[in-house]
């Protein structure tokens, strides 16, 4: 029989390969990117290029930017392993569900979670957010994305079954993601005011640690439902 | 109390209690909805602020508490059908969720009515009438996603696991009031030392919060009646039940 391996090379290897097949079709990663991108870029244009008015609401765009752009690649999170079988085999394998699930919530973040972390200084700066809250935009986006990726993650769970999953999953998934979006949003405010933020990235961070132990249970046992 | 407690995990016994309960649940329904409602309408004093216009609170706090209570029975349900795999616990779910998205909605309503005379606006973006209205959304989630598939035995599954997830908005509305600067009152009768409304209102209030959870009772027990009929429908005693007409 086959060889068992290490729960790491099992995680590494689920990791490893969601990156390289995202690297392998560039659109998976650049499509989210684009449209993060572009979205950002409509603002200004609807609601006039006022410095002072883009300030104040640049927290808010580029968060609702980045709910809406990882929304993109939910659906292809398990999508494409439920239709080739490849989800029925990890589900029947030895190893628990859950490892295998978070590997690949973090392929996901890294595609597309990331992307937009190490981009938003240079939106900040277009969108004439002042000096202080740029620390804070790119930590609430560092300690919030994993977090939608992980909620976003149980909708695809749930509705990777379904022929027409994507318009429901963006409704199953939003309305989880309004906490994320009240605190990350409410940091950078706090931060254009010079104050200390601190308060609001602890509750992101423990949300993102209490995510990661349960959301796993709750995402296999989706794609478990899901599957059979 | 597992041995008392089994037995309902048979649809048929369950079927059966839900006949049984049905007429407590209508009987405290109509008669506590009746009293309270002409007791909080037509007798209760007049705020001295509001004036008459407060009266809404006798359909808008009860159905918002109702909506939130639905939704924690929902999720208990939910919890229960997935641990014990108890398919009644799943149609329970199922029988819930449009009920309580119709008490979040009434409550949604009856509180834009109240905030045009008193906050001049229909609707504020304020924490806790969002956060109401990310219930109603959540009920639509688990609504859409039963309805989704085909099999409703994953169905239920699936939405089961939806209203567990979806419990992490019921702090956020409890505690909006007090983490947001916010226009809404703070809760007047939730306290557990003296209450900041006057009896003579109270009384009505809490008469009717007891009347609409028996509503709530009521449609939910006839949604489940109907549900479990629906998916036990080939089995020999509903075509008994239905042959004795």
């Amino acid at each position: 029989m086959s060889v068992q391996h290490s729960y790491w090379q099992l995680f590494k290897s689920v990791y490893c390969k969601d990156v390289t097949l995202a690297f392998r079709q560039r659109a998976e990663i650049f499509n989210p990117l684009l449209f993060f991108v572009i979205v950002i870029t409509l603002f200004p244009l609807a609601i006039g290029p006022e410095p002072a008015l883009l300030a104040r609401m640049a927290a808010g765009i580029i968060w609702v930017a980045a709910l809406l752009s990882t929304m993109l690649g939910l659906d292809k999170l398990f999508r494409d392993d439920y239709n080739d079988g490849s989800l029925e085999q990890l589900l029947a394998s030895p190893y628990p569900m859950s490892l295998t699930v978070i590997a690949k919530v973090c392929a996901h973040w890294t595609t597309s979670g990331l992307p937009m972390v190490v981009l938003s200084p240079l939106f900040a700066l277009l969108m004439n957010l002042e000096q202080q809250a740029l620390g804070a935009t790119v930590l609430t986006l560092l300690v919030g994305t994993p977090l939608l990726s992980l909620i976003g993650a149980i909708g695809a769970g749930l509705t990777v079954g379904l022929q027409k999953g994507g318009l429901l999953l963006s409704l199953l998934v939003l309305p989880l993601y309004i906490p994320v979006l009240i605190f990350a949003t409410s940091a950078i405010d706090t931060s254009m005011m010079t104050l200390p933020y601190g308060g609001q990235l602890a509750i992101l961070g423990a949300m993102l640690a209490v995510g990661i132990i349960t959301a796993p249970f709750a995402i296999s046992s989706a794609l478990r439902v899901s599957v059979s | 109390m597992w041995k008392w407690l089994h037995p309902y995990a048979k649809a048929e016994r369950a079927y059966q209690l839900c006949n049984t309960l049905m007429p407590y649940f209508a009987v405290v329904a109509v008669v506590c909805i009746v009293i309270g409602w002409v007791w909080g309408l037509a007798y209760a004093p007049a705020d001295y602020q509001q004036k008459d216009s407060y009266r809404i609170i006798f359909i808008h706090v009860p159905s918002a508490i109702l909506s939130m209570g639905a939704y924690s029975s929902m999720a208990i349900a939910a919890i229960i059908a997935l641990v014990w795999q108890i398919r009644n616990a799943e149609l329970a779910v199922i029988s819930l969720a449009p009920v309580g998205a119709a008490m979040t909605a009434i409550a949604l309503i009856t509180g834009a009515a109240w905030g045009k005379p008193m906050w001049g606006a229909w609707w504020v973006w304020d924490a806790r009438l969002t956060s109401e209205l990310i219930l109603l959304f959540l009920y639509f989630g688990v609504i859409s996603l039963y309805h989704a598939f085909e099999d409703k035995k994953v169905a239920g599954r699936a939405a089961s696991i939806l209203a567990i997830v979806g419990v992490i908005n019921l702090p956020i509305i409890h505690f909006s009031v007090e983490w947001w600067n916010t226009l809404h009152q703070g809760s007047t009768i939730t306290k557990f030392d003296t209450s900041a409304i006057d009896p003579s209102m109270l009384w009505p209030l809490l008469i009717n919060i007891v009347g609409f959870a028996g509503f709530v009772g009521v449609v939910t027990l006839m949604r489940l009646k109907n549900e479990i009929l629906r998916c036990e429908q080939h089995r020999p005693w509903v075509r008994d039940l239905v042959s004795r007409g």
